[in-house]
């Protein structure tokens, strides 16, 4: 039976997990994402699964990566610090091809920064976080429905592409509370990881289908592969050569890449005959809506563009939206990271100008009406 | 009695010639294993216990 | 042991350790110990981190992790948590399981998972080149100590007892037969059990330190090794400068997966 209830972000990101089929969660405790693993703790054991508090992050990422080898989906959580000491696995599940998902609730930084306060900062971490070339997919949520939904969709993603999935909320998203209609979980469909079509005597562990993803064995069904963070061929086992490294490299970039209209996803909020686009995400879409709708009254004519995933970055949409209007707004609560891929995108056709805010507050709708006014 | 030896394996490192107690072992000019004198093995299996290559096998007739 | 290549090694070999290095006597003594048990090769994982003892793994045929530098016990971990059936063996180096691993050593210790760890003690960073590693010996040499290390190595095995390890051994390349017993025996321990084995690095360790070839080393350890049974008639005079051998912790206490199973049970009858 579908059920409404008021919940908060974290929760809904929680119980998205468990709805798409999660039934293993490590991580360590930070403000503030610690109430997913708070409620996975709970949560798990009641439907058969697994939580375990680590030592640390890097603990926390190594343990998910080693539950989905056994074929589980797997889930860890954290917020700025922790997210630095996830950077190293986040390569190697890229290489390795294991598919995780991390929810980074997002506050202020550097370092220990503003730990119940909102931010956006970690948008470029999300995406050049860890070391080496390799493509990232990041979704950001703007409401706690869609929490629950994007954490189904990161699972969907990272089963099918083999590769992590970032959950980037922000502290707003994360703790604010919502109405939500949570369907029966029966009724929701589990993403599906591609197994082996033929038996181990034939299996290559890395050798990709047309889709440039190889099927993926679960340990313990009789497959025997390797699998390492070295530079490999379709066997799995290290290769050094050159052509080997640009072969996987490229495959790794490419499976994305092809797929990207498909990963895409954003929303488009009175845009049709809008002048000025606000591009946004997370918690700062919140107030774009309000602004829009005040800006609109007093005729001005602004929409928005908000982006839901965020990387691989939507870059023919965002050309598109610079044909269109006469300036862009990208309001974020950082120094400027996502405002840099907008300009790039917008290749000089239209003004892009920044809305940074880093004070550890919200922007609130009237903040955003004055700029765009000021414009 | 049958000493079997893998060139392919073996790096030379001397460890099966220093254990064997009945100077069964040598190495060749490419320092490589070679056997010196199959007649003395005793089948004591050190020099297969110790090789750190898996180069050297002994079976008992 | 060609018997054993066949059925329990990938075709990749020869190896790519230094020749003499005693990585390759402790692979064996692992795979003897796993044949002996009948252990099922598809229920087997085989996790390392990264060195050159960590590239083992790749060498063995099961299903087979090599992770990153000092973090095989997470990933290990969470195999274990995730599927209890598997039987999960972790191989770590001296500075992968104690240096850059050493919080999760203590930790996984502390929680008495059913892991086996076999942690190859060459006294050095192998794989980089030969800087010194929480193994290695006061005064030694290393390319990052060129006047002699400074600091105090660690025991290991005390190490892991005081972290709640609830099986500890040592063995060494030289006794390899012996290592095979140790090693057997922390498998079948439903616990935490962890097997420091001693191994040869004449390349890294052995050369800037003048001990040796790898028979002369072997002979050290063969000399500077005491049984355990062996080192209760002897003074303190005695083991002076000795290290034991063998079984040198056993205890029992709940084993993690199991008490986790516990929980399950709990949680689903809607207990707290
Ligand atoms: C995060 C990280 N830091 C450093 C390294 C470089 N590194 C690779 S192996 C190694 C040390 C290996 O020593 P040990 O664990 O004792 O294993 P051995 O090679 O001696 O078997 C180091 C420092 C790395 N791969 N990753």
């Amino acid at each position: 039976m579908a059920k409404v209830l008021l919940l908060q972000g974290n929760q809904a990101c929680a119980e998205g997990a468990i709805a798409a089929g999660v039934t293993f969660f490590a991580g360590y405790p930070i403000t503030p994402s610690t109430e997913i693993a708070e409620i996975m703790a709970k949560r798990l054991p009641e439907v058969g699964g697994k939580f375990i508090q680590m030592e640390d992050e890097i603990a926390g990422i190594g343990a998910i990566v080693g539950a989905s080898l056994t074929g589980k989906k797997v889930l860890t959580a954290t917020s700025g610090p922790g997210f630095s000491l996830k950077q190293e696995f986040i390569g190697y599940a890229t290489i390795a091809e294991v598919p995780i998902v991390i929810a980074n609730v997002q506050r202020v930084g550097p370092s220990t920064g503003q730990p119940t306060a909102p931010a956006q900062g970690d948008m470029m971490q999300a995406r050049w976080g860890t070391h080496g070339d390799h493509p990232v997919i990041a979704l950001t949520p703007a409401s706690v429905p869609e929490c629950f939904t994007l954490t189904i969709k990161a699972y969907e993603l990272s089963e099918k592409y083999r590769m992590p999935v970032l959950l980037m909320l922000d502290e707003i998203i994360g703790h604010m509370r919502e109405k939500i209609e949570i369907p029966d979980y029966d009724t929701i469909e589990k993403p599906v990881r591609k197994g082996p079509r033929v038996g181990p005597s034939e299996f290559k562990a890395y050798e990709p289908d047309s889709d440039g993803v190889p099927p993926m064995a679960d340990f313990g069904t009789g497959y025997r592969y390797h699998v390492t963070g070295l530079v490999h061929d379709e066997t799995g086992f290290p290769n050094g050569s050159a052509a080997a490294t640009e072969k996987l490299l490229k495959r790794l970039h490419d499976k994305v890449e092809r797929d990207i209209d498909k990963i895409t996803m954003y929303e488009e909020y009175k845009l049709d005959d809008a002048e000025i686009a606000i591009v946004t995400y997370g918690g700062t879409a919140r107030s774009a809506y309000a602004a829009i709708d005040m800006a609109r009254e007093e005729g001005i004519k602004v929409g928005m563009f908000r982006l839901i995933s965020v990387w691989p970055f939507p870059e023919k949409e965002i050309a598109q939206l610079a044909e269109k209007v006469k300036v862009i707004v990208v309001p974020e609560l950082n120094y400027g990271q996502m405002v840099g891929e907008v300009k790039k995108a917008a290749e000089g056709k239209v003004p892009v100008k920044p809305m940074s805010k880093y004070d550890s507050e919200p922007i609130s709708p009237k903040e955003l009406l004055a700029f765009v006014k000021n414009l | 009695m049958a000493i079997k030896t893998i060139g392919k394996h073996c790096k030379g490192c001397g460890v099966c010639v220093t254990f064997c107690p009945k100077q069964v072992l040598g190495l060749d000019a490419l320092g490589k294993i070679t056997i010196v004198d199959e007649s003395k093995c005793i089948t004591c299996k050190q020099c297969e216990m110790r090789c750190p290559d898996y180069a050297i096998f002994v079976e008992k007739k | 042991m060609e018997k054993l290549i066949e059925k329990y090694y990938r075709p990749r070999l020869p190896h790519i350790w230094c020749p003499g290095c005693g990585n390759g006597i402790v692979t064996s003594s692992i795979i003897k110990a796993i044949d002996k048990l009948g252990l099922d090769q598809d229920k087997t994982v085989i996790v390392s981190g990264i060195g050159c003892s960590s590239r083992a793994s790749g060498y063995l045929n099961f299903d087979t992790v090599h992770s990153l530098h000092g973090r095989a016990l997470p990933v290990a971990t969470g195999i274990k948590l995730a599927d209890p059936e598997l039987n999960v063996i972790v191989i770590t180096g001296d500075g992968d399981g104690t240096a850059i691993g050493g919080n999760h050593f203590i930790h996984t210790a502390r929680r008495n998972i059913n892991l086996t760890v076999i942690l190859f003690n060459n006294n050095i960073y192998g794989m980089t080149g030969g800087q010194y590693s929480p193994l290695t010996p006061t005064d030694s040499k290393a390319t990052t100590a060129p006047y002699g290390t400074l600091e105090r190595a660690f025991d290991i095995a005390e190490l892991a007892k005081a972290a709640g390890a609830t099986y500890v051994a040592r063995g060494t390349a030289f006794h390899a037969n012996m290592l095979v017993d140790v090693i057997a025996k922390g498998i079948s321990h439903d616990g935490f059990s962890l097997i420091e084995a001693v191994t040869q690095c004449p390349i890294y360790f052995g050369r800037q330190n003048k001990k040796g070839d790898a028979s002369t080393m072997l002979k050290t350890q063969r000399d500077h090794a005491v049984t355990v049974e062996a080192a209760k008639k002897l003074s303190p005079e005695q083991l002076e400068g000795k290290f034991k051998i063998g079984v040198l912790h056993q205890s029992e206490a709940p084993e993690y997966t199991k008490q986790y199973q516990g929980i399950i049970d709990r949680a689903q009858k809607g207990a707290k």
